[in-house]
């Protein structure tokens, strides 16, 4: 009786209990680590503790939302993205050299992470129209899609994030299946753009990192400083860790940005090899569930759109605790849910809601029709 | 699948992070948090005899910058500037000194910040994460000149004195220490003031800040020394000579124990401290009064007739002359078998004159027969027993010591490459020739000649402070360094004339110095000299109005006091002084009185420099 009432009532706030006790416990992990992270700031609490209500509510308000209305409106939502990052383009809030801010007197955000939701919607629904696999033609439309934010967000510039919504677009792109010849053509198109990426895109201190990357000790005090002292912190760590508050590398400030893009080093770093390991746990058993739900998607829509969003959410997971851990170049993508910061949360937290709307209302959607 | 292997990809790389390479990261962590930090020892302090300090320890405090985590240096140096008095040379100082230290540590900018320039900075130090201030101990002189030729200073230990730490095993000693004794006591001593260091072990943030301490091992101060310097002496004397270039030195003659030495021009040596500017040093270097010279250890003045005394010793003792014989002189010697007449200093000559009214009157003629009869080797054994062409022994580097020249056959085969004559061992009679000697040599060897034969090694270190630890106040004085010397077996008799004679030069009838000393409420003893910088022809009247004020002849005197007990013996060399028994005699007079009576307004007749070649 119990299971049964609990369900009806969970059924009725359109959560997945599953998937939501994973995100609650990564979320628990994240505030246990802020405190340490941010060298014991109180002030830094309570703000994470207000980016995770705002998250939550988020979520569960998007979950009440049929996935039909996500449909009807990702157009237009694309639309004001593309807008909006002209808008930063234009008038950028600079900040650490890159413009990436939009201020609104009352409220900054960065509109970048508004794409990384407006865009696999647009994608999933595009792609969605033709039936699947879909032609050459809507192919390539969608690679317009795709690479329109992409380009505003990288010009910004934020390397990172670009990528990151690139690859939310073309994970769609393949989860709604096209053929092998394709996927091949794809690859040998991206190994011929890294070298005019390398020579025309990028910037001079993004190539400096990737450079660092392969050879940290080059420049220990410039750019590979990050790279060498987050390796540091982690291999410090060992099996064991050294304790809660007890990392010296965190602690002591070696470790730069330590609270953001560098919060995985603190807890390899004090919770050691195990700590880590219960981590990528519990991220796994989030994707697992992620993509469980993405394989009982009844809709070509819902199933691309959840399949995009988590497998996104995985490349997340993995460029950061690879670039701080030394095997992929600094970009500037932080660990999702861990890291402190309002906007990526509010996003990711977003997309979570919209695909507990998919996977909650699709019996309902199978009696609409 | 793609995502286990990915994952797998990331558990691999941090399992050879943290598992594999741990130890390796480990180290580098600590390497990075935990800093070893040398704590110097602070310098013993240096007091004269009555517990005046004469070398002490100040804070001055420093700006230090750590200039790898600092973006834009020259900005930061233009926003210092206008809190800090920084001068283009502290930065230029600053990009050689930060070479030599490690990354993220502290490399000193500034020095002796004023207290203005600390509250400037401090209130305004948020601006500056990079930028501290330290205080550290510096040594200061509070007597500035008046001691410098004694104490000598510390300065920047160089690339030299690094190797020669080094090569005697005591470079760990000097880790965090900056300065190093140079000269005088600081260099003697420097193994007792030094100590020895001790670190901290602490654990700094990424900003080189120190979090905190994890572990201490205390510095060992260096010793406290007291020197047998009478600092009241000192001034005295010092203000004396002002003016002039001279040299004195004040023995206490029954233990060696040096009261006052005095070197004039002298220098300040703060300036040295912290490094002088090539300006000021160049500016001592090129004075042509030279008062980095210390005179009264390096100064080889020949000793003239402040030497007869020891050499009638030596002639009796030979037998060469009696208490009783006689010689005549006419004013003039002639060297036997040749033509070359040896002149008095009285042109008349001073009759019949035997051994004491030879020390009395001084009479020239008398020594040449001694020196002729005794030979130059004779002469320069029995000089060499008072302490002549020798070292002194003193507690000063013998690099800062010279030995003068008590010369000998040999001695002029190797520095003139020529056989000695009959004719170059007349003037060394009378302390001239090739004779040359410090005002150090004289003053010890007037302390054998109080003490019959008896040689105390003129010496500074009264005592150091773990001497006085476990005795009660005042320690008992060290025990004076009594050296071997075949002087003690001399007839008790000769001593007595000599210094009889001593005695008549300020007292008897016909005394060189008698008009100096005859009101004088104690008895004393002295003999003058006057050493000739430039040498007369056979014929030639000195006058001093004719010959220029660098090639006057220097004026000598040594004198004791109280004769029957003398507590003091003095040296003093007036360059270009003329006369050594009118103004050397009174300088000795008033010294003299200083001391043993507390009368510093001794008023003598002012003897004119130029009043003539008396002796």
């Amino acid at each position: 009786m119990m299971t049964s009432d609990k369900k009806s009532f969970w059924q009725k706030i359109h959560i997945d209990p599953l998937f939501m006790l994973f995100i609650t416990l990564l979320l628990g992990y994240s505030l246990y680590i802020l405190w340490s992270a941010s060298g014991q700031d109180i002030g830094m609490m309570e703000r994470r503790v207000g980016q995770i209500v705002l998250g939550f509510s988020v979520m569960i308000i998007l979950a009440q939302f049929s996935p039909r209305t996500y449909e009807t409106w990702a157009p237009y939502l694309y639309i004001v993205c593309i807008v909006i990052l002209f808008a930063v383009d234009l008038f950028g809030y600079a900040s650490k050299g890159a413009q990436r801010w939009l201020d609104l007197g009352f409220i900054r955000f960065q509109p970048s992470e508004i794409a990384k939701i407006a865009v696999p919607l647009m994608v999933a629904k595009f792609i969605n129209r033709d039936g699947c696999p879909p032609p050459l033609k809507t192919i390539l439309l969608t690679l317009v899609i795709i690479g329109v934010p992409t380009l505003l967000v990288a010009m910004q510039p934020d390397l990172g994030t670009s990528i990151l919504i690139a690859m939310s677009g073309i994970f769609i792109i393949f989860l709604a299946g096209i053929n092998w010849k394709f996927i091949l053509l794809a690859i040998v198109l991206i190994g011929a753009f890294v070298p005019i990426m390398w020579f025309f895109l990028m910037h001079d201190y993004q190539r400096e990192r990737v450079l660092t990357l392969f050879n940290p000790e080059r420049d220990p005090l410039g750019t590979g400083y990050h790279i060498l002292q987050s390796k540091t912190a982690i291999g410090s760590g060992g099996i064991w860790g050294k304790g809660w508050l007890e990392g010296t590398q965190s602690q002591l400030e070696f470790l730069p940005e330590r609270h953001t893009d560098f919060i995985f080093s603190v807890i390899a770093e004090e919770f050691g090899f195990i700590g880590s390991i219960i981590l990528l746990l519990l991220f796994l058993f989030l994707i697992g569930r992620g993509l469980i739900i993405a394989a009982q998607a009844q809709t070509t829509f819902g199933r691309v759109l959840c399949g995009g969003l988590i497998l996104v959410f995985f490349v997340y997971v993995f460029i950061n605790i690879g670039m701080v851990s030394g095997i992929l170049p600094v970009v500037g993508v932080p660990l999702p849910l861990i890291s402190y910061g309002g906007s990526s949360l509010v996003v990711l937290m977003a997309g979570f809601g919209i695909m507990m709307s998919i996977h909650t209302h699709r019996y309902m959607l199978s009696k609409n029709i | 699948m793609i995502i286990i292997v990915l994952v797998m990809v990331l558990l691999a790389n941090l399992a050879d992070l943290q598992i594999s390479n741990f130890s390796y990261y480990s180290t580098k962590s600590n390497n990075n948090r935990i800093e070893i930090i040398p704590i110097p020892p602070s310098r013993g302090m240096i007091y004269d005899r009555n517990g005046t300090p004469l070398a002490i320890n100040n804070t001055t405090y420093q700006l230090n910058v750590i200039p790898d985590k600092i973006k834009n240096l020259n900005e930061q140096f233009a926003a210092l500037k206008k809190i800090v008095d920084l001068t283009d040379e502290d930065i230029e100082n600053f990009q050689k000194e930060r070479r030599n230290y490690k990354a993220h540590r502290p490399v000193p900018l500034k020095d002796n910040l004023t207290t203005k320039e600390i509250a400037r900075f401090v209130v305004d130090q948020h601006r500056f994460p990079f930028v501290s201030i330290t205080g550290t101990l510096h040594r200061y002189y509070p007597y500035g000149a008046s001691l410098t030729h004694i104490i000598g200073y510390v300065s920047k230990i160089n690339s030299q004195d690094k190797q020669r730490l080094e090569d005697e095993g005591k470079s760990s000693y000097y880790v965090g220490t900056a300065n190093i004794g140079k000269m005088g006591i600081e260099r003697f001593y420097e193994d007792v003031l030094h100590g020895l260091p001790g670190y901290e072990e602490v654990e700094v943030n990424s900003r080189g800040r120190i979090v905190r301490q994890l572990n201490q091992h205390s510095p060992q101060a260096g010793e406290d020394i007291y020197l047998s310097i009478n600092l009241k002496l000192q001034l005295y004397i010092e203000q004396l000579l002002a003016g002039r270039k001279a040299a004195v030195v004040a023995l206490d003659p029954n233990n060696g124990e040096i009261l006052a030495l005095v070197s004039s021009p002298s220098y300040d040596p703060n300036p040295f401290v912290g490094g002088i500017s090539s300006t000021t040093y160049n500016g001592l270097l090129n004075d042509p009064d030279k008062p980095l010279f210390n005179r009264v250890l390096l100064g080889a003045y020949p000793p003239a007739s402040t030497v007869k005394p020891y050499i009638s010793v030596a002639a009796l003792s030979e037998g060469v002359v009696t208490p009783k014989s006689v010689v005549y002189d006419p004013g003039w010697w002639q060297l036997p078998g040749t033509d070359k007449r040896y002149r008095d200093w009285l042109r008349w000559g001073h009759g019949r004159v035997d051994v004491l009214k030879a020390i009395e009157e001084s009479v020239d003629t008398y020594f040449y027969q001694v020196a002729y009869d005794m030979g130059i080797d004779r002469l320069s054994q029995w000089m060499n027993k008072f302490g002549y062409g020798e070292r002194t022994g003193i507690d000063i580097s013998p690099s800062e010591e010279t030995r003068g020249v008590m010369p000998t056959r040999e001695w002029k085969k190797q520095r003139h490459k020529k056989s000695w004559l009959q004719g170059d061992t007349i003037p060394v009679g009378i302390g001239q020739g090739y004779w040359t000697a410090t005002p150090m040599q004289m003053a010890k060897a007037l302390t054998i000649l109080i003490n019959d034969g008896k040689v105390y090694t003129p010496h500074f270190l009264l005592y150091k402070k773990s001497d006085i630890l476990n005795s009660e106040l005042p320690p008992a004085p060290r025990d004076p360094h009594v050296e071997d010397n075949s002087l003690v077996d001399v007839n008790p008799m000769y001593w007595k004339i000599a210094k009889e004679g001593m005695h008549r030069v300020l007292f008897g009838v016909r005394g060189t110095a008698r008009k100096i000393y005859a009101d004088a409420k104690y008895q004393a003893a002295g003999k003058s000299g006057t050493s000739q910088v430039y040498g007369l022809k056979q014929d030639e009247v000195y006058n001093a109005h004719k010959v220029p004020e660098h090639l006057r002849d220097h004026a000598l005197f040594v004198a004791f006091a109280p004769y029957d007990k003398p507590t003091i013996a003095l040296a003093i060399v007036l360059e270009n002084g003329g006369g050594g028994s009118s103004n050397g005699g009174a300088m000795a007079r008033k010294i003299l009185d200083y001391y043993l009576l507390g009368d510093d307004s001794t008023e003598l007749p002012d003897v004119n420099p130029n009043t003539g070649h008396e002796d």
